[in-house]
């Protein structure tokens, strides 16, 4: 998934500065979701599927037009299907897309041990390159919005690109091509967050819903997917879309201070090491035998 | 549509009614969203589902399927008690201020004057205009329109014996001249005349208040209220400028009275005056993508293309058959009727001259004689019933899934087991071409039919060329994407390979009447593989002799494409295969492969994107967004306008009028309507079943008519009487109102075939309200059975608040839902993981008595946990 036309802002595992960062300048480009204009006719799913070259897959019923719980490594798009009661009784039928949010503080890439295998490009776009994967699943643990996934064959973790080969080549994502009404809208981060707010606005003066406005999460630095809701006072509503989404302290305490002891810790072993064996000389082996082919 | 999809943009209102354009017509329904999105447009959407329609919408009320004409009815009432209508519109664009005959009786009782009880049909002759002039502010006899009805009704009824109407159906009678239109209509222009049409519009619907409604449609009076008030609100205050839609599918059609429940919505629009209007009009959102053209190219029985009338047996010859189909205009007298159907004789001439070439001449009254003339209903539940019953022994099925479609699709199953051959054109193997291995077939059964089925492979859609007609009414031209496959061939290859080998039988053995298949032209460059080009250039016309235009003195020169209907003659001199298409293959080139994306008035026109029947106009009617004296309603929504200079129509819109005739004329916009006039009343033989819509209960419901419990269903509508048609009722136990849907993951019984669908919904399934399952101990994905009268079917429990059970007139009634896509053959049913059932085996065989209609959405079941 390397994209050698996109630059790179950060990358994970790798110590020191990231190889080309800073030196092409790009706008953080953003996905709007309008889930009030959402149909869940999963046209952006088919996209997805088909631009990225997935097959079909076997999926069952499940008491819902959505026939999979989640996303999975080969269906990086899914539209989640809610049926809920509002305060006063009446019934809706929330549909979001979910998909990777693109966080500007991206809990997977904190948490990846595997130098180069998650990378942010300057234009805010987080994307694995399974390649350098080594199928831990610490991003899995980083990610606030459940949305790395393992493919147990190939060892390796999957998920959205925003389409980063399309973006760069200056084209839309596929599920935002795909989109018939106009729910999905790609573009630069500042004016999809203009067009969400003025949005969210026209539904609270002119459709009644007061408490209409735009998700963009500050726990996760903001997202590269912002969504306009019906109720933002209740995102948990639209399919369990985290109200207050951060990265979780033991990602951060690890890639952080843990960090830091961990090096201290380490350094101090190899000087204690070495005065150990100033001071005191190698070690001698006495009374034993070695045996030679034999099982311990 | 009376209008089109790009300008449902344009629209402030939308009423969103026996249709689901989310889920059925998602490309469509983005105009929907624009609206709401540029206008802050509402949006109602009234629907038995919470829908994904619905999931967008400001108000949704969920109806009792089939109860329609009681809302609209009750809005109609609304709009009138609330005075929310348009009144100059009302008075000068539609029948509204004509008067009735003395002797037309409202259907207060469930029947309108002139029912025949012995053979159920009604004697219309009270169901029209009276004869006279301006009665407007005329002393009127003091006696209230009906209450001197019924005896004058007897009166007529011993006179007319005998007669049995106009309708093709009942075409034998002929001896009796059917009653026609007065020349010089009586009207009231201050609409207070108790027999004109307001007034008896008023009263007929006088009875359908928000109690009524309620009792009826299950939607509680505070909320139906809510929704009259936001729909009619556009007239609030005298308001002229704004505009509201109706949007539907055949969740309105596909009832035993879908005809009517339309009526109801154009009758509704005319009175809040927002047909002919940008963003307003009755919009029907055709299902597939070339529906709207198969109509338009008579596709059903008893149409020629263009919508002309077939000629029935008493047509004993053509000159019979043009009076009988050609309207004479009926107005008041100082008004102006275009009545365009009065060049039906060019366009029924140029039809044959196009069918039979040079062997349509003068003398031989231009070859009428080798047309089928219909002698009785052929509708798609009429064949059927024929096999059944052993009178038809052989189909040829193309581009459908007959089995699947049904209605009482295992009846559609036995009936072919009766044939003697069956011919599919199909890209996939689907249940009708394996009728024969439906469930259930015992492997005896199976020996048993003799039935010879050859199965053709046809192309796809993308494997052909070809204009296909969107609801829209554009003709859209599309290429070929890729090759047919295999020994897959074109359609329309294989067609004329049998008709060519027809021929050549008839040319060698003769026959009783070769002369139609004979004479037939059959001028393509290659007869075996017609050319979908050619077939365009045929349908647009062309001159066979060199033409004037006396005003212009334009020539047209013999052979030469015609540039439009206009040009049609009933001489012989031009041919057109469809008058309504003609303009779309001119001289000047394909009209319907343009691509022109420019739209000046930025009102989504288009006017040189594809061509739009008739004539490349984008919205019908539009004279009518003009107030009489030729300035537009809206000044910010212009489409056309009357020009004093030129004394001509201009507009952004190809004006749908005489382009010279003068506002003081008066003449009508609706010039296809010999009064020239919205009807708000239809009169005579317009309609089988009543002038007025009225609300009749579903052939199978749970409940009696509220408003006249002894005649709960319309009196007209035949049920078929096979040995496989049966009809339940609630004291049998089905007890479960049940309706019939598509999902947006599916297309028909197609895309069973294909992956990425069936990942999207896998399986069959039957929604139903929480309570329903908790009553029988069913929880969500548990297998069910729903039975019908007819048959039954197995899927899984899909439990949802989306379905809430209804209160019907003080009782509880459950509705559920279920949609039609999968069967016995495709990737999950010939891999055995799903239930193989057809869920068509369910439905009734009853039609609507107008267009032939099954009665898909509406009918009784039980149902039961596997």
């Amino acid at each position: 998934m390397s994209q050698a036309t996109l630059a790179i802002r950060r990358i994970s595992g790798h110590a020191g500065p990231a190889p080309g960062a800073g030196v092409e300048r790009a706008e953080q480009v953003c996905k709007l979701v309008d889930t009030t204009t959402c149909i869940g006719c999963k046209a952006c799913e088919v996209a997805c599927l088909e631009w990225n070259g997935y097959a079909f897959s076997q999926t069952t019923f499940n008491n819902s037009y959505q026939t999979m719980p989640t996303t999975s490594w080969n269906y990086w798009n899914l539209i989640k299907f809610n049926e809920h009661e509002r305060e006063d009784g009446a019934l809706m039928l929330l549909m979001r897309k979910d998909q990777c949010m693109h966080c500007a503080e991206p809990g997977c890439l904190a948490a990846c041990p595997a130098d180069g295998a998650i990378v942010q490009y300057t234009n805010g776009i987080v994307d694995f390159q399974q390649q350098n994967c080594i199928g831990c699943g610490y991003c899995v643990s980083g990610c606030p919005f459940d949305i790395p996934k393992f493919n147990s064959n190939t060892k390796k973790m999957f998920k959205c690109t925003l389409c980063s080969d399309r973006v760069s080549e200056g084209l839309e994502p596929a599920c935002i091509k795909s989109c018939p009404t106009g729910c999905l809208h790609f573009g630069t981060k500042d004016d999809m967050t203009f067009l969400a707010e003025k949005r969210a606005q026209q539904l609270r003066e002119n459709f009644g819903m007061e408490k209409a406005g735009v998700y963009d999460p500050q726990g996760v630095g903001g997202t590269g997917v912002i969504y306009v809701l019906h109720d933002v006072s209740n995102p948990e509503a639209y399919g369990g879309l985290p109200k207050d989404p951060y990265i979780p302290w033991v990602v951060q305490f690890w890639k952080g201070p843990a960090k830091w002891i961990g090096n201290l810790a380490m350094l101090g072993g190899i000087i204690g090491v070495t005065l150990h064996y100033l001071r005191f000389g190698p070690k001698q082996v006495n009374g034993w035998k070695h045996k030679e082919g034999g099982k311990p | 549509m009376t209008n089109g999809w790009a300008d449902i943009k344009n629209t402030d209102m939308m009423l969103i009614m026996g249709g689901n354009p989310a889920e059925n017509h998602p490309c469509g329904f983005k105009w929907a969203i624009e609206a709401k999105r540029n206008r802050n447009a509402k949006m109602i959407v009234v629907d038995p589902r919470f829908t994904r329609t619905a999931a967008t919408a400001d108000l949704f009320a969920q109806i009792r399927v089939g109860s329609d004409i009681a809302f609209l009815g009750g809005v109609i009432r609304y709009a009138i008690e609330n005075n929310r209508i348009a009144h100059d519109y009302l008075v000068n664009y539609t029948n509204a201020a004509f008067i009735i005959k003395d002797g037309f009786k409202l259907p207060e009782d469930g029947l309108y004057s002139g029912f025949d009880s012995e053979k159920k049909t009604y004697d219309k002759s009270t169901w029209n205009y009276e004869e006279g002039g301006d009665l407007t502010g005329k002393p009127v006899a003091p006696t209230p329109p009906n209450q001197n009805a019924q005896p004058q009704y007897a009166g007529q009824q011993r006179e007319a014996k005998g007669y049995q109407g106009a309708s093709s159906a009942e075409a034998k009678a002929g001896a009796v001249p059917a009653p026609s239109l007065p020349p010089n209509i009586a009207y009231d222009l201050s609409l207070q005349h108790p027999r004109c049409v307001f007034q008896l519009l008023k009263r007929q619907y006088s009875r359908y208040t928000p109690e009524m409604v309620e009792r009826i449609t299950g939607i509680p009076k505070d909320q139906f209220l809510k929704a009259a008030d936001l729909f009619t609100s556009i007239r609030k205050d005298g308001d002229t400028k704004k505009v509201a839609t109706i949007l539907y599918a055949v969740g309105w059609t596909q009832h035993s009275y879908g005809t009517q429940m339309i009526r109801t919505a154009a009758m509704l629009q005319l009175l809040l005056g927002n047909v002919g209007r940008a963003g307003g009009g009755v919009n029907a959102l055709r299902g597939h993508a070339n529906i709207q053209g198969a109509t338009d190219m008579g596709g059903i029985f008893d149409i020629w293309p263009g919508y002309l009338k077939v000629p029935n047996p008493n047509d004993v010859d053509l000159k019979t058959y043009l009076e009988r189909v050609t309207p004479k205009a009926s107005k008041p007298s100082p008004w102006d009727s275009f009545n365009y159907w009065s060049n039906t004789p060019k366009f029924a001439v140029s039809y044959l001259k196009a069918m039979f070439g040079d062997a349509a001449t003068k003398e031989n009254d231009w070859a009428f004689h080798y047309a089928p003339k219909i002698d009785r209903n052929y509708s798609w539940t009429q064949i059927w019933d024929n096999m059944y019953r052993g009178t038809v022994k052989g189909m040829f099925a193309f581009g459908m899934n007959g089995v699947a479609i049904g209605p009482n699709s295992q009846k559609n199953i036995e009936a072919l087991k009766k044939a003697d051959w069956l011919v599919v054109g199909e890209i996939y193997p689907d249940e009708t071409s394996e009728f024969w291995r439906a469930p259930g077939t015992t492997a005896e059964e199976m020996k048993a039919i003799n039935t010879t089925v050859y199965r053709l492979p046809c192309a796809g859609f993308a494997e052909k060329d070809g204009s296909m007609t969107n609801s829209a009414r554009w003709l859209q031209w599309k290429n070929i994407a890729l090759p047919t496959p295999g020994d897959a061939r074109l359609d329309q290859d294989i067609v004329a390979q049998i008709f060519l080998k027809v021929r050549e039988l008839y040319q060698k053995e003769g026959g009783a009447f070769p002369d139609p298949i004979l004479k037939l032209t059959w001028p393509y460059t290659e007869p075996k593989h017609p050319a979908l080009s050619e077939l365009a250039k045929e349908f647009n016309g062309k001159a066979l002799a060199d033409l004037i235009d006396p005003k212009t003195q334009q020539v047209i020169k013999r052979g030469q494409q015609l540039p439009g209907f206009a040009w049609l003659k009933d001489d012989g001199t031009t041919s057109c295969g469809n008058w309504i298409y003609s303009g779309c293959w001119t001289e000047a080139g394909p009209q319907l492969m343009r691509r022109g994306t420019e739209d000046p008035s930025g009102m989504g026109v288009y006017q040189n994107w594809a061509w739009a029947w008739p004539a490349n106009r984008r919205v019908l009617y539009n004279r009518a967004s003009c107030d009489p004296s030729g300035k537009p309603w809206d000044a910010d929504r212009r489409q056309v306008w009357w020009n004093e200079a030129t004394q001509t129509w201009v507009g952004n819109d190809v004006p749908d009028f005489k382009p010279d005739s003068a506002p003081k004329d008066h003449m009508g916009p609706f010039i296809m309507n010999p009064d020239g006039v919205g009807r708000i009343f239809a009169p005579l033989a317009a309609f089988a079943d009543g002038p007025f819509p009225e609300h009749y209960e579903p052939t199978e419901s749970p409940v009696v008519n509220a408003l006249h419990p002894n005649q709960s269903n319309s009196p007209v509508v035949k049920r078929l009487t096979s040995t496989a048609d049966k009809y339940g009722t609630v004291s049998e136990g089905f007890n479960i109102i049940c309706t019939t849907y598509r999902l947006t993951e599916h297309y028909h019984y197609w895309t069973k075939n294909n992956p990425v669908n069936v990942q999207l919904i896998p399986e069959p399934f039957v929604e139903m309200p929480v309570e329903l399952a908790q009553e029988l101990g069913i929880k969500g994905g548990d297998t069910v059975k729903v039975t019908s009268a007819r048959s039954f079917y197995v899927a899984k429990a899909f439990v949802t608040k989306r379905i809430r059970p209804m209160n019907i007139d003080g009782k509880k009634v459950y509705q559920i839902g279920l949609p039609i896509h999968q069967g016995y053959r495709g990737i999950q049913e010939d891999a055995d993981r799903n239930a193989r059932t057809l869920a068509n085996r369910l439905s009734p065989a009853v039609t609507d008595p107008n267009a032939y209609t099954p009665e898909f959405k509406g009918f009784l079941v039980k149902l039961e946990k596997v």
